[in-house]
């Protein structure tokens, strides 16, 4: 009986420490005036937020019901996916211009996002502003 | 070797479906693991296409225990980006950016290593350079980019090294 007390209050602060650091997050998204420095905020936090969540799930269902596993694997893909989406937000600010210009790289001639192609170079320039042909 | 090499193109692959496969049933039957091992096989068989050169060496050990520390140092920097987010005013903080030159050469390692980074709170990895020799890195607050960066290689990089040693 102590057990199931016990692990009542495992998950009621699982909870509260993934509702902290979501708010955190949250936060973080309004506050920051910068689009890059934005993207850290619930990009990160999220991360242990979502975790804490998905461990208070495993726990009750440990506790009260038949006990559950695919909380794993949300944290598995999540974990996996995450960085991919925050590169792509990344890459966007830095196509359009929208954060300091990044130093060069030491031994090649630039970053992968800033590469035109040989066919595009015609166009070089216009990628800053937004395009008025399009249509 | 070959017939082995034939049949299981990937094998951690395989492993990794079957287990994700067992997973999504949510409770553990023979017939269920079995379907698992099969899709296992297939799977990997059928996409050996676009992945035609896997890593020469992986070992698993060491995925392991680096994968447990970067779960501790994701828990350990949360906390401290929250607290940069909760008490830093945007006009003291200062992001900068960092160049990681990079000594890994697979792109398989390279992609674990930018996830690291992207998930460890207050680091971003945001892009590679044309012919992947530097990563870009986006650091949220630092008074010491060049530590920063000495940090990444030392704590991430070194160990993925050996991993795919």
């Amino acid at each position: 009986m102590t057990g199931e007390i016990i692990l009542t209050y495992a998950i009621a602060i699982s909870l509260l420490v993934g509702s902290i650091f979501a708010l955190v997050g949250a936060i973080g998204l309004l506050k920051f005036n910068d689009s890059m420095t934005r993207l850290h905020a619930p990009t990160k936090v999220g991360t242990v937020g979502i975790g804490a969540f998905l461990l208070a799930s495993m726990l009750y269902s440990f506790t009260y019901g038949e006990g559950s596993m695919h909380e794993l694997l949300i944290m598995a893909f999540l974990f996996v996916t995450a960085p991919i989406s925050a590169n792509f937000m990344a890459k966007v600010n830095i196509h359009r211009r929208a954060c300091d210009t990044p130093p060069e790289p030491p031994r090649d001639d630039t970053w992968s996002t800033l590469n035109v192609p040989e066919e595009d170079k015609h166009m070089e320039g216009d990628s800053a502003k937004p395009s008025s042909t399009a249509g | 070797m070959n017939a082995f090499r034939w049949l299981l193109p990937h094998p951690l692959l395989t492993l990794i479906l079957a287990v994700v496969w067992t997973l999504l049933q949510n409770e553990v039957s023979a017939g269920m693991v079995v379907f698992g091992i099969i899709l296992g096989v297939i799977i990997p068989w059928v996409t050996s296409a676009w992945w035609p050169e896997p890593p020469k060496s992986f070992h698993l050990g060491r995925m392991i225990t680096y994968s447990i520390m970067v779960i501790w140092d994701i828990m350990v920097a949360n906390v401290e980006v929250a607290w940069i987010v909760l008490t830093k005013p945007n006009a003291k903080l200062k992001p900068a950016w960092i160049v990681v030159p990079l000594e890994l050469k697979q792109p398989e390692a390279i992609t674990i290593l930018a996830g690291t980074i992207t998930l460890t709170p207050g680091t971003v990895s945001a892009d590679l350079s044309d012919e992947g020799h530097s990563l870009l890195v986006h650091v949220l607050h630092t008074d010491d980019p060049d530590a920063v960066r000495d940090d990444i290689k030392s704590r991430y990089e070194r160990r993925l090294k050996e991993i795919f040693a």
